[in-house]
């Protein structure tokens, strides 16, 4: 009789999430991988109101990593404090710690501005500057305050970011045209360039393909993948299909209810392969979640 | 039911008909405002007809390349009153810009409006503009011209008053310029990893650059065309001479028309008709580089 | 490249330099930007402290030579008089102030609500893409060009000419119509926005219950809209309180405590202009004239300025 049960559900899963094949190896679990960030009991307030509490994972080198959950179940709030973001909310506070390349990010003498230089974002609605796409581009190199590179350089770095963000032969002839001239899509894929351009070695995605149509999103889809053999990346994603299709791990958010619901915590439910989250999760709300019950 | 009896029930529809009353006062209220419109217009043409008609026949070369004279209409010209303007414009804008744009950027980029003084800024600010120009000239004598900076009722000294008057303006359009700076914008630029100022110099600043020229210039071109405050702090009347120098004495085109608007002699009034032509032209000038510079640069976001 | 490659060490393998927070120029230059910044937001304020204690100083010396109560409630102003015929009652500028205002708000009101409701609710493309730029004109018609005007043609060939009027060649009905006119842009231009403000649900249930547009117009939405317009009336007047030189040039340099139209009078403004020469004696009583008046200007702008700002904000929230 369990079997059948089991057997009912994966199937029940395996409908549930639109059979597209996962996009690589899974990763045997024995291996033991480099961690990017360790987080260790991360809790974000924003005044009084808590936003998330007691987050505690780790994420891995050359991975891509999912965060799901329903709409205001602080994944954003996590994923914004990796790259010290929401140190530009005067109200926000943000207790524990993440150590990155042994460094707490959080010690009193890191300069955010420095972490940001490392650790590149990108956002659900693409924001280019009112300038031309090389000047785009450039402008996370020339912030570099020790000497900014020359012309010559600039133009190397600048076609290397282009073609590691997929855009290099699209835009090669028109470098100088003003970014808003360019379609959703590839304003997107622009600000994914712009971004590789600091060299950084995470990339932090919110939500990226939220504001794109189909097409674009999966020509993003397949950067991520490709993107993941130099850049380790953490996403925000509604879609639970695309964090399906793209990620090694996911972590499961939901939203805690306090004080007879007037207050509203973010928390982590499970964190783990993306195979088992979506397949055989070991929380009966993830399941709920994954299978689409609620959410 | 036979052809009549719809006809019969037609004409008694439920539906009602508009009062004429309700018509009547529609049209009254239109013709209302209409007139209401009409009378602003006939003003603005009644004006520029008047003083075209007095001043045209006065406009010269020698006009606007000769010194007034006292006594001599035929004699008499503006090149004092404009060297003057042109002094005053140039020292008024190289204070006002900065101070207003810097004063802009504080209050949207770094001040935090729950701090009472911060706020206090804001409400001084707005007081500031509202503040009549007569009240301007009185500081500038009792401040500028003597008491403490005594500068002496030179250039410099009217400049600052002038500079003064209008920082209040300078000050709200450049933070309508720079509020107008979608956050995202400065969101992508903080996480490519650029400190505030960078990110205000590198992308705020120039996204809203347009918006600031075009207010400037709005606001010298108020400048220009101010009077009380240049009469408090005794700008000199029909001087036959051009401004040497930031210490010098100096007239401007509203005083010069000032004073021959007000002499018995009908001729020096045509002469002051002539001046405002003169001055209106350069205003006119003014407001169109505005316009063009907000049409052709502006950032549409 | 060089500096650029090693400032940025290889990227995805995770060697790094050091991510501690350099404590050197960059803070404290960001620091030091922060302070000027702020040193040119105060100038503001030092702006203000000025004018406060320039007027302030010389009308507590003014009060030394003159008891406050005679300028108060004194009925002749004859400052340029001597011995027992100088008299420093402020009531007649006061009152020449409020009556010109009067006259121009009569006709600026009127003009300037009628123009705003037709801009927001009535014109047609066309005809606002021609009326908005006149109306703008007029706006930054300097006031100087105004007082000409009123002195050379409204005076003789308007008032007397056309219309008959035995009026003083410097006289209260010219000034005070030529500063409605000028009054009329501000006006309009605020009563259109506040109306503009208001939201287009309520014209469409006005509309839905079968009022045609003037009845929305003027039932709903000038209602909707009214703080915002009263907000315009107070910043008008306060326009008009502190003009100058229309007044100086063609309302006449006469103290006057009348109800005449036809006769001269003079505002607070118009005096400050007329006697502060540029030789007047520091410290003479001349002198400290110019400041009490202006205080008494000041004090009268301020309290309406305040008025209408707490007007906007009402009419503000009503709506966001």
């Amino acid at each position: 009789m369990p079997e059948n049960v089991t057997e009912q559900r994966r199937e029940e899963a395996a409908a549930a999430a639109p059979a597209i094949a996962p996009a690589r190896e899974p990763v045997p679990a024995s291996v033991r991988r480099d961690v990017i960030f360790d987080v260790d009991d991360i809790s974000v307030h924003y005044g009084d109101h808590k936003a998330i509490r007691d987050v505690t994972l780790d994420l891995h080198v050359n991975e891509i990593t999912a965060l799901i959950g329903p709409s205001g179940c602080g994944k954003s709030t996590f994923i914004r404090c990796l790259n010290r973001m929401n140190d530009l909310i005067p109200t926000a506070r943000v207790d524990g710690k993440i150590v990155y390349h042994g460094e707490d990010l959080y010690a009193s003498d890191i300069d955010p501005v420095q972490v940001r230089k490392r650790i590149g974002m990108v956002f659900q609605k693409p924001n280019p500057f009112p300038k031309s796409i090389y000047d785009n581009i450039a402008f996370g190199p020339r912030l570099m305050s020790s000497r900014p590179p020359k012309k010559g350089d600039m133009d190397e770095i600048v076609e290397r970011a282009l073609r590691r963000g997929a855009l290099w032969d699209e835009v090669k002839d028109r470098l100088r045209t003003n970014a808003f001239g360019m379609s959703g899509g590839q304003q997107q894929r622009l600000c994914i360039a712009r971004a590789l351009a600091t060299e950084p070695d995470v990339l932090l995605m919110d939500e990226p393909c939220s504001a794109l149509d189909p097409i674009s999103t999966g020509r993003i889809e397949d950067l991520m993948i490709e993107l993941k053999r130099d850049y380790s990346i953490v996403i925000v994603t509604h879609n639970m299909q695309q964090a399906a299709r793209v990620s090694d791990m996911t972590a499961f958010f939901t939203v805690e209810l306090h004080d007879e619901g007037r207050s509203r915590t973010g928390a982590v439910v499970e964190y783990g392969e993306t195979d088992k989250i979506f397949t055989n999760p070991d929380d009966k709300r993830t399941e709920d979640y994954v299978t689409g019950k609620f959410g | 039911m036979t052809g009549a009896q719809i006809a019969a029930r037609a004409s008694r529809s439920v539906i009602p008909r508009a009062a004429g009353r309700d018509r009547a006062f529609a049209g009254f209220f239109r013709a209302l405002m209409l007139g209401a419109v009409g009378i602003s217009i006939l003003a603005l043409g009644t004006l520029l007809f008047d003083v075209a008609r007095d001043g045209v026949p006065k406009l010269s070369v020698d006009f606007v390349g000769s010194f007034p004279s006292r006594i001599i209409p035929s004699n008499s010209g503006i090149e004092s009153a404009i060297y003057g303007t042109l002094w005053l414009m140039v020292v008024c804008a190289v204070i006002v810009v900065p101070l207003g744009i810097a004063t802009a950027v504080y209050l949207e980029e770094y001040a935090d409006r729950t701090k009472w003084w911060n706020r206090m800024v804001e409400v001084n600010i707005q007081n500031l503009a509202a503040v009549p120009s007569v009240v301007y000239g009185i500081l500038g004598l009792a401040f500028i011209v003597r008491g403490p900076l005594s500068l002496g009722r030179t250039v410099l000294a009217g400049g600052i008053t002038l500079a003064l008057l209008v920082l209040p303006v300078v000050i709200i359009v450049a933070r309508e310029a720079i509020r107008s700076v979608p956050s995202s914008i400065r969101e992508a630029a903080l996480a490519l990893g650029a400190t505030q100022w960078q990110t205000i110099w590198k992308q705020v600043l120039p996204g809203s650059i347009a918006g600031i020229a075009t207010g400037v210039i709005l606001a010298l071109s108020r400048a220009i065309g101010e009077t009380a405050p240049l009469l408090v702090i005794g700008a000199a009347v029909s001087p036959r001479f051009n401004p040497d120098g930031l210490g010098s004495a100096f007239t401007a085109l509203p005083i010069q028309i000032f004073a021959w608007t007000q002499d018995k002699d009908r001729e020096f009034v045509d002469l002051a008709a002539a001046a405002i032509l003169v001055m209106m032209l350069a205003l006119l000038l003014m407001n169109s580089v505005a316009i063009f510079l907000r049409n052709r640069y502006e950032q549409k976001w | 490249m060089a500096d650029y490659a090693t400032a940025v060490s290889a990227g995805a393998t995770g060697r790094r330099t050091s991510l501690v927070r350099r404590p050197s120029g960059r803070s404290r230059f960001e620091g030091a930007i922060k302070a000027l910044l702020f040193a040119a937001a105060a100038v503001s304020i030092l702006t203000t402290i000025a004018i406060v204690i320039s007027l302030l100083s010389e009308t507590i010396a003014f009060f030394g030579d003159v008891p406050i109560g005679d300028y108060l409630f004194g009925t002749k102003w004859t400052p340029q008089f001597a011995g027992d015929q100088q008299s420093f009652g402020v009531l007649p500028l006061i009152w020449g102030t409020l009556y010109l205002t009067g006259i121009g708000l009569l006709v600026a009101i009127p003009v300037g609500i009628l123009s705003g409701i037709y801009l927001a609710e009535f014109a047609p493309r066309r005809v606002r893409k021609v009326v908005k730029p006149l109306l703008e004109l007029l706006a930054g018609v300097p006031t100087i060009v105004f007082g000409y005007f009123a002195l050379t043609f409204f005076t003789p060939e308007v008032l007397r000419g056309a219309l008959g009027l035995g009026v003083n060649q410097f006289n209260a009905l010219s000034a005070g119509i030529i500063l409605g006119v000028l009054v009329v842009p501000t006006i309009a231009t605020l009563v259109e926005d506040a109306m503009a403000a208001v939201p287009q649900s309520l014209r469409e249930g006005s509309a839905g219950l079968g009022a045609n547009r003037v009845q929305t117009a003027v039932r709903v939405v000038f209602p909707a809209a009214l703080s915002g317009i009263v907000a315009a009336l107070v910043l008008g007047a306060s326009r008009a309180i502190g003009e100058t030189v229309i007044i100086l040039i063609a309302g006449g340099q006469t103290a006057n405590l009348s109800l005449n139209p036809t006769e001269s009078y003079q505002s607070m403004a118009a005096f400050i202009a007329a006697t502060a020469r540029g030789d007047i004696p520091t410290g003479s009583i001349e002198y400290e004239t110019i400041f009490v008046v202006g205080m008494t200007l000041f004090v009268f702008t301020l309290v309406l300025n305040m008025i209408s700002i707490r007007l906007v904000r009402r009419y503000r929230q009503v709506y966001e």
